[in-house]
């Protein structure tokens, strides 16, 4: 708890002084901030700091790790401080539908267990969870991220399905972020299996350590990796009174009624601004400010993904 | 304009919109309900409450709100609960929920028509239903569907036919004109209108920034016309 002892000095101040100090204060702002938390959040606005001494604009340490789930073509476990995520992608064969015989298809799901948060109940599913994978195979889609065409083994014959399952470990705010760089992540990392046609023109994978020896053909000898074009990364803003705060909490989450996120994509153009409700009006100035901070952190999730990416081959070097 | 030049399908300029129309009180037992349509596209909503308690997990000293949305047939997928979640947020922001603490208003929205612009329409259907029900409002809500296409054109108020040509469309929710005049400094700091502040914005596709801002302006002036269709239909029945 090293943060909110951090964001607690704050808060003595707001309570007018906790009086003896020691135990007995540190109690007084715990208090303070469970019964009164909008003034206790407000309080620290107007010092320009957040409840968990970052500044407004600045969003939380990011970290991305690919290749944990040996089962998966695919995995990324990504971490913006306390919220956790884990992709990971299953490649399987179909049949191609007939209206798109030489595409693929990607299907995307995104699960909220109860470990994740506490208002998530066993048994039934959280409301969320359905919206984000919603928004997530949109974003998927009209980023143009990926070429459904290089999911094409046989024409007509054998196409890819990438299962693109997202879990949240621990739902601390931003989970469309962070479930979107996860997403890229575990796509990035993605290594497509080799496949032969065998005899009586069935569609099988070959396993990496038979590659030499199979007699059969490889179909996809030269095309292992997935080609990523226009990497969408997004930022969740949140809008309270006239400030905006960069990448919320869960805490901050429940106090901000307005959120926007903006996704942007390589080229730069926008993938989506997506603002559901919400007490404070965006106006075009504070749309261009939040487009402008999503730029700014797009470049920064661009550099974390491909030093996440340069670590894991010299693992596999060395 | 370039705009202009562009014939659309069903022959309207890209400006234009489809007639609207809005009837109310339509269904005896609900206590307010609103037909709305655009063209083909058309929604029944109706409104219940507010009825006493909330759900758990909601905020007893505000009121809450819930939304039901009933596809024209078959059964509610990931799409349906979106348009719930963007829907119910959006009304959250538009009623005085501090009014009546401790309580549930129901709107269920019955999708009777789809081509194109379906979220708008089901936004404004509801802000009527609401109004008909007399839940207290802050404002209305007007809700705009705008699509961009390739060469950076702006169409307003696209069928489904032309929303998938189209290479973004977006759905654009703003405040209606406020008519009384607000005290000094209430109504914003900044230097744009009350009704230019957008409620609610959901888009598709991928597009230029600036692609981004021409669908707000041309949302924006829109929705003025929306605005003044949807005071004088409530005038009508009202009086």
């Amino acid at each position: 708890m090293a943060t909110s002892a951090r964001g607690g000095g704050e808060g003595e101040a707001a309570a007018g002084g906790g009086g003896g100090g020691g135990a007995a204060a540190e109690m007084e702002v715990e208090a303070y901030r469970r019964l009164f938390p909008v003034a206790y959040f407000e309080r620290h606005l107007r010092e320009s700091v957040r409840l968990d001494a970052r500044p407004l604009a600045s969003p939380r340490d990011t970290s991305v790790a690919l290749g944990l789930v040996g089962s998966a073509d695919g995995s990324a476990l990504v971490k913006f401080g306390d919220t956790t995520m884990v992709a990971a992608i299953k490649l399987e064969v179909m049949t191609p539908p007939a209206e798109s015989s030489d595409e693929g298809s990607v299907a995307v799901e995104f699960y909220m267990p109860p470990i994740c948060s506490p208002t998530v109940r066993p048994g039934r599913s959280a409301e969320v969870a359905p919206v984000i994978s919603k928004q997530l195979s949109d974003v998927i889609m009209s980023s143009g991220m990926i070429n459904l065409k290089d999911l094409c083994l046989i024409n007509g014959k054998a196409s890819w399905i990438a299962y693109l399952d997202i879990y949240c470990l621990n739902a601390d705010g931003s989970l469309f972020d962070a479930a979107l760089v996860s997403t890229v992540a575990a796509f990035t990392h993605l290594e497509i299996p080799l496949v032969s046609v065998s005899d009586d023109g069935r569609v099988v994978t070959v396993p990496g350590e038979l590659e030499g020896k199979t007699k059969l053909p490889l179909v996809n000898k030269d095309k292992r990796k997935l080609m990523l074009n226009n990497v969408p990364f997004s930022l969740t803003c949140g809008l309270h009174k006239e400030h905006i705060l960069v990448d919320p909490t869960a805490e901050e989450e429940s106090i901000i009624e307005t959120f926007v996120t903006v996704v942007l994509d390589t080229l730069g153009r926008v993938v989506s601004v997506y603002k559901p409700g919400g007490s404070v009006l965006a106006y075009t100035s504070i749309l261009k400010e939040c487009i402008t901070l999503a730029k700014r952190r797009a470049q920064q999730l661009r550099n974390i993904l491909n030093e996440s990416v340069s670590a894991m081959e010299v693992d596999k070097s060395s | 304009m370039r705009a202009m030049g562009m014939d659309r399908l069903d022959g309207r300029n890209a400006n234009q919109m489809r007639p609207l129309t809005c009837s109310r009180n339509l269904l005896h037992r609900a206590h307010g309900s609103a037909r709305w349509s655009q063209g083909d596209t058309i929604v029944l909503a109706a409104v219940y409450g507010p009825k006493a308690g909330t759900r758990k997990g909601d905020d007893p000293e505000k009121a809450s709100i819930e939304v039901i949305w009933k596809p024209k047939t078959g059964q509610i997928g990931k799409q349906e609960k979106e348009y719930e979640m963007i829907l119910k947020r959006t009304l959250q922001s538009i009623c005085l929920l501090t009014s009546h603490p401790n309580t549930t208003t129901s709107v269920i929205v019955q999708v009777v028509g789809d081509d194109g612009s379906l979220l708008p329409c089901a936004i404004n259907a509801s802000c009527a239903a609401l109004v008909d029900a007399g839940i207290p409002l802050k404002h209305l809500a007007v809700a705009i569907c705008c699509g961009l296409s390739e060469t950076g054109s702006v169409i307003l108020d696209p069928t489904k036919v032309e929303e998938q040509k189209m290479q973004a469309f977006m759905h654009l929710v703003f405040p209606n004109s406020p008519l009384a005049v607000l005290p000094e400094g209430s109504s914003s700091k900044h230097d744009e209108p009350f009704e230019h502040g957008i409620i609610t914005s959901v888009t598709h596709g991928a597009m230029p920034e600036r692609g981004y801002f021409n669908c707000l302006d041309r949302g924006r002036a829109a929705s003025a016309a929306i605005s003044e269709f949807l005071r004088r239909s409530l005038q009508k029945d009202g009086s």
